[in-house]
């Protein structure tokens, strides 16, 4: 027992000192060269491209990137299914058809949007996704059919958003095609203040839920015998694996694969799936692997900035390929 | 004996709203395992997820010591009854002491964290069900039978006044159904536990149970003592079972009798028949035994699987008339086989028996 509580402090450790070692890589790394010093002054004075333009995107990166973890965990469990996520199950897809369908009926009407508008169109489009996943859910017990009915319906939302853009401004066009390849860029410090509340909340609120999520994972039977009230948790898990990925689209646009990778990847690393260190761990473990996506997206093929998404698809997928290839058919189909 | 701690009055259970089964009125007392048998779909799982609130109840009421389940608390409802139930359980890189750790639910903080006192008893938990040395395992790495009696250990942790079990031994084999069982009933013993499980092994049922209650149909077909209701003739009308029948005594189940003239005489008696009599049953021959003894072991299993036994009043050697009637028997059978090597007082006539086969070169070795 011992130690395994020293694992979970090392590990922890590892992964808070691997994000912030990429928070100072991000800042100081990129088309302008910067020195330690100039870093300083810049965050001291608060002007001049680092305080402005890369510290907001960094900041973003680590938020958004845990936020997403960690919303990819809640749907793990929630489904016991280990490659469901905000992506593949279309609800990150839900909510980029409803923001694009905000931004283009606001932009039309030269109405400027709010972050907090385009979370809550983000947040309706993900709980209507969520719903049609849930639906399918109750018909099909295998988890690779639920993966392949979040796909279509990722798919149907994709399509449908393709559908608004043809009769968007030409304006518009290219802001909402940036934004629904997913990027970090063009963050602000408005921007930034209103995803850390958002975030925090939802995490603080999750974190509290470790005990019931931790008796979920026993499947349902088993928590409901342990004194969890299962309708409750239910609305609650769903609630908050929304948020947090409606607030990532919101900002960033669609990321794939963060959710379903990331939280494997530290489950391996904890080597133990309690909630209570897998829920921090999952969020430093995205902030990383985001702000290392980040920095490649940013500086593999500088000037030019590639998107997020296909970064983190590149690195997150194998992973999900492995695991699926790992679990030999479909077997986790208890709910 | 104390009052009952599980009661259920006029309880209707099923799904969507549709009753099932209706007018279930069951009490369990503490120390009593009450086992529910009967045929499969009959709906035993459906009363077992009711009791456990798994299923919304159709009608009626159930009663945890005294008090209507319907107004409990989640965490009041934990601390009082556990579970075993057969879904199919996988949890991620949990180790055995992590699933029997989670027994502790109802007794852990906000967050779940255990305490000294938790670990402690869940060690206590795993060495009850002779689990302790598969603390550190991978719970999906381990066999059926030891992750049955894992979660027991976690069932047993929760510390409650009563255990449901959903069928515990299916997929087990006969040595883990044994330990899995006698394990249970330790427990009773030693924790004035009431236990109310489904079974479909009637052998293991008979032995273990207080207490049993036949589901069949739409109602609860009977309940009682478990003397009242093993007897051979309820048992094969439960089950419906045309194509063969059910021994209350042994807690043995055989095949139907082949039907047709007798081809083969079997002298037999002593247990020593049995064999012969199941090979020829297998094979499809019709035959008669005798002369048997009604005490004797080969007699039940004789008397449901041959076309005609000839027995003899139990306690005595085998008479004149009964010797007669075998005789004539056994001339119109076209072989006799006998199992049977000693003869003594009892049964001093099946060797006169074997020496008329043998003069009328029917006698097989």
């Amino acid at each position: 027992m011992r130690d395994d509580r020293l694992r979970y402090a090392a590990a922890l450790a590892l992964l808070t000192a691997l994000t912030l070692g990429l928070l100072l890589w991000n800042i100081g790394a990129g088309s302008v060269d910067i020195t330690l010093g100039e870093i300083a002054d810049s965050i001291w004075r608060m002007t001049g491209i680092i305080w402005t333009i890369r510290l907001p995107r960094v900041a973003a990166a680590a938020i958004l990137g845990g936020a997403l973890s960690v919303s990819g965990f809640l749907l793990q469990t929630f489904f016991a299914n280990p490659i469901a996520g905000p992506f593949v199950l279309g609800i990150s897809s839900g909510a980029k058809l409803t923001v694009s369908l905000v931004m283009v009926g606001f932009l039309s009407r030269g109405i400027v949007i709010s972050s907090m508008s385009m979370v809550a169109g983000a947040f309706a489009g993900s709980m209507i996704s969520m719903g049609f996943v849930l639906l399918m859910s109750r018909r099909v017990r295998s988890m690779s059919m639920l993966v392949v009915c979040g796909i279509m319906i990722g798919n149907i939302c994709s399509a449908i958003t393709d559908f608004v853009v043809t009769f968007a401004d030409d304006s518009n066009i290219v802001n909402l095609h940036n934004w629904s390849l997913g990027s970090f860029s063009g963050t602000s410090w408005e921007n930034v203040r209103l995803m850390a509340w958002l975030v925090g909340i939802a995490l603080a609120l999750t974190f509290l839920l470790s005990k019931p999520i931790g008796a979920y994972q026993m499947g349902e039977v088993y928590a409901q015998n342990m004194g969890v009230n299962i309708k409750r948790f239910r609305v609650e898990l769903i609630l908050l694996s929304s948020l947090l990925s409606a607030t990532v689209t919101a900002f960033a646009g669609p990321i794939s694969f963060v959710g379903i990778a990331v939280p494997h990847l530290v489950k391996g690393l904890f080597r133990t799936a309690k909630p209570i260190v897998i829920i921090p761990g999952c969020f430093l473990g995205g902030a990383a692997f985001c702000l290392f996506c980040d920095l490649v997206a940013r500086t593999a093929f500088a000037p030019r900035d590639m998107s997020i998404s296909s970064v983190t698809a590149v690195f997150g997928a194998p992973v999900v390929l492995y695991l699926m290839a790992s679990r030999r058919g479909g077997r986790g189909g208890q709910s | 004996m104390s009052a009952a701690c599980l009661q259920t009055r006029e309880l209707c259970v099923g799904y969507n709203r549709k009753t099932l089964i209706g007018g279930i009125e069951l009490n369990l007392r503490r120390g009593e395992i009450m086992t529910l048998i009967g045929p499969n779909g009959a709906g035993k799982s459906t009363i077992l997820k009711s009791l456990i609130r798994q299923l919304p109840l159709t009608g009626g009421a159930v009663y945890l010591d005294g008090r209507d389940m319907a107004a409990l608390g989640e965490r009041d409802v934990a601390r009082k009854l556990s579970v075993l139930m057969t879904a199919h359980l996988r949890p991620e890189l949990m180790t055995c002491f992590d699933v029997a750790a989670t027994g502790r639910y109802p007794y852990t903080g906000r967050l779940g964290i255990l305490s000294k006192e938790d670990r402690e008893k869940t060690e206590r938990s795993l060495e009850l069900v002779h689990a302790a040395d598969l603390a550190d395992r991978d719970f999906t790495q381990i066999s059926d039978g030891q992750r049955q009696r894992v979660l027991l250990a976690r069932a047993l942790n929760q510390e409650p006044d009563v255990l449901v079990l959903d069928e515990p031994t299916s997929f087990l084999d006969i040595r883990h159904k044994l330990e899995l069982l006698a394990i249970l009933k330790d427990m009773v013993r030693a924790r004035d536990l009431a236990v109310v499980m489904s079974l479909h092994e009637l052998d293991l049922a008979q032995k273990i149970s207080d207490w049993v209650v036949c589901v069949h149909g739409d109602t609860i077909a009977r309940q009682g003592p478990t003397e009242e209701i093993f007897t051979s003739e309820y048992i094969t009308e439960l089950y419906g079972a045309a194509r063969g029948s059910y021994n209350a005594l042994f807690g043995s189940l055989e095949l139907e009798a082949v039907s047709g003239a007798p081809e083969v005489f079997v002298i037999g008696g002593g247990g020593i028949g049995i064999p012969t009599y199941r090979r020829l049953q297998r094979q499809g021959t019709p035959f008669a035994a005798g002369v048997l003894g009604e005490n004797d072991l080969d007699y039940p299993v004789a008397q449901a699987l041959a076309v005609e036994t000839v027995a003899e009043r139990p306690f005595r050697p085998i008479g004149e008339e009964a010797f007669h009637r075998a005789v004539s028997v056994m001339e119109r059978c076209g072989r006799v086989l006998c199992p049977v090597a000693e003869f003594g007082e009892m049964n001093e006539k099946n060797r006169l028996l074997r020496e008329l086969a043998w003069k009328a070169g029917k006698l097989e070795e």
